[in-house]
């Protein structure tokens, strides 16, 4: 039981993060791999994942406004930002990638639109959420080991 | 008599008598020789062959004018014409003629004729003669099919009555034999029984002894003998008013069975014989022929090998059910035994879990109470609470143990570990019962023991801890000595266990340990029961507390170490010594740039279990790249990043251990990757280890990696702990497929 009303906040906003389907194990990994060497690692790779996946994103857009559609192309990108997501543990995202791949690969591009819309919501929301929570961290000072979530 | 008219006169007045009866005989002869030609014209013509023709035709001619003598004959009674006469002697002339040819032609013919009938005779002889010759022959043939026929009847069934009585029917119909019997050696071998006849429906079991002289003639002889129809084996049947046919008796070797396993046919070794009896009808006047007694004798050899295949068959038969019956009983106990190792099994199981739920429990519980706040009695009733629930738990431990290494299930731990911390801990944890014993334990460790060794640490030191324990427990006073050392090849064999060869190699040793005390000592006929689990000895001596499984497991625990474990005691009050001695593995030399094997007590979570391995990561994905960067620093490695093929293959040496790859990029063929590595480092030594890893959970994948020659494959999201084994399986194996 954390003692720190920051720290027990901090719990929580973690915990519904997961709850609520935003994050899976591989975050925890990565929280994992957090310690006195590397003490803010979790939020280098996000941060990281944000400038990378936002370059690969604004391909996509620009590929989406040319028609006809170049499927292997967007394919191509798609699949590069779903392995970042995939390596921050962004669960709605990947989701959301994934489907973008299979509308892809049926060469649907209805769907494909559909999906990209939906896709940067899920991004834009992750995104406010973990800058939150990183902020609220920096404020309860250094973390101690996660525990995992029942 | 006045005679103008040239007549001629007879000589005799013609009324007279004798005139008369001259008148009627010539008219009769005329009559005869003229009808004979004709008969024999109508006979020659009806015939087909007459050689004679000609000779016919002369007699024909000499019959008729000796017929036509005759007839003019007639008109010579009365008084006649000179013309009648003139006629008369022109036929009597002509009728001397050919009645000359005729006879001579006749001397010629006769003989010719007679012969005829002498070749006649000759050739009917002949005939005669073939024709019995023929039936000879015929009846050979026949007798000939007879014995083939009989053999087959007697070879087509197995049945030894059958065969038998197939024998003596077929003989007797072959043969015509008015009877026919079968006389079989007893039991004892000292009388022929009658065992089979052919007309008799139930034998009377007639005996005769065996030791007849007419019955060793017979015996001796492999051809069917004849024999007096008087004797007392051809008595079979009623004394008959006539005369009895021949007999003939022939020997029928019973071969036993163990007689087929010599090439040829065992002349004198058979000593059992029986004897077949074979009588011809009475009143025929019949003799046994040559081929009748072949006959015989051929179907006496057929009878006996047609015999031993009947025994053998028994024999076979008899071996089979009883087989079978085994088979089924052997059936029934493994079953029984499976049965009963599953109920054990259950048994354990269910129990283990049962008895391990409160243990914890209570050990758990205990412990945590020790960390509260106590008085001094409390605190001391809980360390009393503490050490019996240790005590327990291990005894729990103990019996899954024992039931895990009996099924052969239990596996050790092997590992790199120190051998004297072995030794010390094992001294610090046996260190307070023998100070408050006032018993002295000295611990004497070889030089020449390496420090460090390969084996199951923990269980090595269960061992240990059990002898060493029974020294103490079993000791009121003295001293103990435990001694260690390497065990030299000699000194390997113990008298009692002849089976047990060690031989030490270059990465084996065996160490020893003895462990001596003076304490009440062990009969020498309670050692081997010493073993066996929960025997206990009785009370006076080895009062043990204990359940009896320790030096049981500890037993288990040295087999499975390739070792062997004894005790030697003088008697009773003489102290005694354990001995056991194991298989360790040498460890290799301790090597920064190996990967050594970090003791697994001493691993835990969070520390380097790779210091300084240098790796290799390839990813093109920043975020992944950082993170798998993330993973391996936190195992302790020394992580180079490069973001493509040509940087990856640029920046590669012999320095690096592993290459990490990241082949689920679509159109980028890291494949290649492994291929070039492969023609960079031809030796495999210098190679590092090319791993990829991939999110793409297909066979093709893992195949086109095995095609390039990667040396493993790992599913992407990789976890710490997932990194960290694989890493380890990795260098200790080389290789590494993880099931996709």
């Amino acid at each position: 039981m954390e003692r720190n009303p920051i720290r027990r906040q901090l719990a929580n906003m973690r915990q519904s993060l997961f709850d609520q389907g935003y994050l899976d194990e591989q975050f925890i990994q990565l929280e994992e791999l957090q310690d006195d060497a590397n003490p803010n690692f979790v939020e280098e790779v996000v941060t990281l994942y944000y400038r990378d996946s936002g370059r690969i994103l604004l391909n996509i857009e620009q590929a989406l406004e040319r028609k006809p559609f170049d499927f292997h192309k967007l394919d191509g990108y798609m699949h590069q930002f779903k392995g970042s997501s995939s390596s921050i543990g962004a669960k709605k995202v990947k989701a959301e990638s994934t489907l973008f791949r299979e509308y892809c690969k049926s060469g649907n591009g209805e769907g494909c639109m559909r999906t990209f819309q939906q896709l940067k919501r899920e991004y834009a929301t992750l995104r406010k959420k973990l800058e939150a929570y990183f902020q609220l961290a920096r404020q309860a000072g250094p973390m101690e080991t996660a525990c995992r979530p029942k | 008599m006045e005679l103008n008219c040239n007549c001629i006169e007879p000589h005799l007045p013609p009324d007279d008598l004798l005139m008369k009866y001259q008148y009627i005989s010539d008219f009769f002869i005329a009559l005869a020789y003229f009808s004979i030609p004709l008969e024999l014209i109508y006979f020659v013509k009806k015939s087909a062959v007459f050689p004679y023709r000609w000779v016919l035709v002369q007699f024909g001619a000499f019959i008729v004018l000796c017929g036509a003598t005759h007839l003019i004959n007639l008109w010579t009674f009365t008084i006649h014409s000179r013309t009648v006469a003139m006629v008369m002697t022109t036929a009597k002339v002509l009728t001397a003629v050919v009645s000359c040819a005729t006879a001579l032609m006749l001397v010629h013919i006769i003989p010719d004729l007679l012969s005829v009938k002498t070749r006649e005779l000759f050739l009917k002889n002949k005939a005669a003669e073939l024709d019995r010759e023929m039936g000879l022959i015929r009846t050979q043939e026949e007798t000939g099919r007879h014995v083939r026929m009989l053999t087959h009847e007697i070879r087509s069934t197995l049945d030894r009555h059958t065969i038998l009585k197939t024998t003596l029917v077929e003989l007797g119909r072959t043969l015509g034999l008015e009877e026919c019997a079968l006389w079989m050696p007893t039991r004892t071998g000292l009388e022929l029984q009658l065992s089979y006849t052919l007309r008799q429906q139930n034998p009377v079991g007639y005996t005769v002894p065996i030791h007849l002289p007419v019955i060793n003639q017979v015996f001796s002889s492999s051809r069917a003998v004849k024999i007096s129809p008087n004797c007392p084996l051809a008595r079979l049947r009623p004394a008959g008013k006539y005369m009895p046919g021949e007999v003939v008796a022939v020997r029928v070797p019973l071969l036993h069975l163990t007689n087929f396993q010599i090439n040829d046919w065992p002349e004198l070794s058979t000593k059992r014989y029986a004897l077949m009896v074979l009588m011809l009808p009475s009143d025929s006047a019949r003799q046994w022929h040559v081929h009748e007694l072949e006959l015989v004798e051929v179907v006496a050899d057929q009878v006996a090998v047609a015999l031993s295949h009947a025994a053998i068959l028994e024999e076979s038969m008899r071996a089979r059910d009883l087989l079978m019956e085994q088979n089924v009983a052997l059936d029934l106990a493994r079953r029984e035994a499976e049965t009963a190792i599953r109920a054990r099994n259950d048994f354990l199981a269910v129990m283990n879990h049962e008895m391990r739920t409160p243990m914890h429990a209570i050990i758990a519980l205990s412990s945590l109470l020790q960390e509260t706040e106590l008085t001094p009695e409390q605190r001391l009733m809980v360390e009393t609470i503490l050490k019996s629930s240790n005590l327990l738990a291990t005894l729990i431990n103990d019996v899954l143990d024992l039931s895990r290494l009996e099924d052969g299930s239990l596996q050790l731990d092997v590992a790199t570990f120190n051998l004297y911390a072995v030794f010390r801990e094992v001294l610090n944890l046996i260190k307070p019962i023998p100070s408050v014993k006032k018993l002295h334990v000295s611990l004497n460790l070889a030089p020449d023991l390496p420090e460090f060794a390969i084996g199951d640490d923990k269980r090595l030191m269960q061992t240990i801890l059990n002898v060493v324990g029974n020294a103490v427990k079993f000791s009121k006073e003295g001293s103990i000595s435990i001694t260690a050392f390497v065990a030299k090849p000699e000194s390997l064999r113990d008298p009692r266990a002849p089976e047990f060869f060690p031989v030490p190699s270059d990465n084996h040793f065996y160490l020893r340990v003895q462990v001596k005390d003076s304490g009440s000592g062990i009969s020498p006929q309670d050692i081997p029961k010493l073993f066996t689990k929960f025997a206990q000895n009785q009370a006076p001596t080895r009062n043990s507390g204990g359940s009896g499984l320790g030096l049981a497991i500890c037993k288990r625990f040295v087999n499975l170490m390739d070792g062997h474990i004894w005790i030697e005691s003088e008697g009773l009050g003489k102290g005694c010594t354990a001995i056991f001695i194991v298989k360790l593995g040498i460890p290799e030399r301790w090597n920064e740039s190996k990967i050594p094997f970090m003791p697994k007590a001493s691993t835990n979570h969070g520390q380097t279990a790779f210091p300084g391995l240098k790796v290799l990561v390839m990813d093109e994905n920043g975020v992944s790249r950082m993170v798998t960067k993330g993973l391996l620093v936190h195992l302790g490695c020394d992580v180079t990043m490069v973001s493509s093929i040509e940087e990856c293959l640029r920046v590669v040496s012999h320095e690096h251990k592993v290459v990490l790859m990241d082949v689920c990029v679509p159109g980028m063929d890291g494949y290649e990757i492994a291929v070039r590595i492969h023609e960079k480092f031809p030796k495999r030594h210098e190679r590092p280890l090319i791993v990829a890893l991939t999110g793409n959970t297909d066979k093709v994948t893992k195949e086109n990696c095995m095609r390039v020659g990667m040396d493993g494959v790992i599913l992407k999201p990789v976890s710490l702990d997932k990194m960290r084994s694989v890493l380890s399986d990795l260098l200790e194996h080389r290789v590494l497929f993880e099931a996709i």
